[in-house]
């Protein structure tokens, strides 16, 4: 081996070696990397007891209810599989919409209650005008989520 | 064979590289400047209105092609860095360094475009989640490839540093990629990608591959323009005159 291919190899193997690091060490903090917990993971008591934490879904069709201040919100978040009510006390985002994604944090209540102190909106990855969203919504059977990315199930 | 490999080598040569990057340059520029043109045109003026996004999603056009370029133009650093690294070149030393400023430019471009469009959208300036902390980290690597180049006085142990050091950060790349499949995230997925069909209007697609295109045409020719001044700069070091009167190939590849 020449000296030049001996640097070569000795820079593939230092990035083999680093990659194999660091898939090890995203590997171990897998659960510390997740932005949200679904609501999958909050029924399974997957998520930290007593502490902050955000749940990501979809907000369920037809259960946001608006409180007599105009304020106070309750909605469902959803993962097509387990529900968990939320409730939230501010300013929705503008995109926040009934069968849309949402990402909230707070804490869970004793009584399952999911209270936020934040809610943010999460859209997908779909743009289109409206024209074309209309025709699609008609084409698509109700309730099939239209983004595989909006929550990734581990 | 042997032609084709003759004439390449002859732009290794930094009497070659200089003319040859000056002759690039205004090309480069000029059809950066229409491709840019063309994709604001078309992504401002045509594209059709967003359905859930309205007008806030025309952002994209330029926060997507910054972010491909941030990443890309780290790959190409770290390219140059181990070519540099491996065959003891001096000028792919000097591409690597000259790449660095233009990428961490995007990936700040990127950073703020993405602050701008998530506060009309999801309602938070930023949060910390896996896309945008990745890509933060991002514009740190590049950072810290610069510093570390300009804290070493002596120019073949700063490339030597900088250049380990770019190799070293490429392991971010395919995180930054591939964190929205990866994980949770607040940032939704890719809609383009090689994969699967684009999940976006023909027009707005359109439009973003321009912009990508200009990017990659002005960042080819704001590189070409740094790299004659790295020449420069390097012939013009003391140190540089002292050993060889007149530098030749040999003691520039040296």
């Amino acid at each position: 081996m020449t000296p030049r291919q001996k640097r070569f190899s000795l820079i593939g193997l230092g990035l083999v070696a680093l990659g194999i690091a660091a898939a090890l060490v995203l590997n171990a903090f897998q659960s510390n990397l997740v932005f949200f917990f679904t609501p999958t993971q909050v029924a399974n008591g997957e998520v930290p007891k007593g502490q902050s934490f955000r749940i990501g879904g979809m907000v369920e069709a037809g259960t946001l209810q608006r409180e007599n201040d105009g304020l106070t919100v309750h909605f469902v978040m959803s993962d097509t599989v387990k529900r968990v009510p939320v409730t939230y006390k501010g300013i929705l985002p503008d995109l926040f919409k009934e069968g849309k994604g949402a990402v909230a944090q707070g804490k869970l209540s004793p009584e399952g209650t999911f209270v936020a102190s934040e809610v943010l909106a999460k859209h997908d990855e779909n743009y289109m005008p409206p024209e074309a969203a209309e025709a699609m919504a008609k084409a698509k059977a109700a309730g099939k989520q239209s983004s595989n990315t909006l929550v990734v199930t581990p | 064979m042997s032609d084709s490999r003759v004439t390449w080598s002859k732009y290794s040569s930094l009497q070659a590289l200089y003319p040859l990057a000056g002759r690039l340059i205004p090309w480069c520029a000029g059809a950066a400047v229409l491709f840019m043109a063309a994709g604001l045109y078309l992504g401002f003026f045509v594209a059709p209105t967003d359905f859930q996004q309205g007008e806030a999603y025309r952002i994209i056009f330029v926060h997507v092609p910054a972010a491909w370029m941030s990443m890309f133009l780290y790959v190409m650093m770290a390219l140059w860095a181990g070519l540099g690294l491996g065959l003891k070149a001096r000028p792919s030393f000097m591409m690597a360094q000259a790449i660095a400023p233009t990428g961490a430019i995007f990936t700040f471009l990127a950073l703020l475009t993405g602050a701008l469009w998530g506060k009309p959208t999801w309602g938070a300036w930023w949060v910390w989640d896996a896309r945008l902390t990745s890509e933060l980290i991002l514009l740190f690597l590049y950072l810290g490839v610069m510093l570390l180049h300009a804290s070493i006085d002596d120019l073949r142990r700063a490339d030597r540093a900088s250049a380990l050091f770019a190799l070293v950060g490429v392991v971010n790349v395919p995180i930054i990629y591939f964190s929205v499949r990866w994980w949770n995230t607040l940032h939704q997925g890719a809609s383009v990608s090689m994969t699967a069909a684009p999940k976006m209007a023909a027009t707005m697609l359109t439009a973003m591959l321009l912009m990508a295109i200009g990017f990659w045409l002005y960042s080819m020719a704001v590189i070409l323009m740094r790299l004659r001044c790295v020449i420069l700069e390097r012939n013009s070091q003391p140190r540089w005159n002292q050993s060889a009167v007149e530098p030749g190939v040999k003691e520039i590849r040296a």
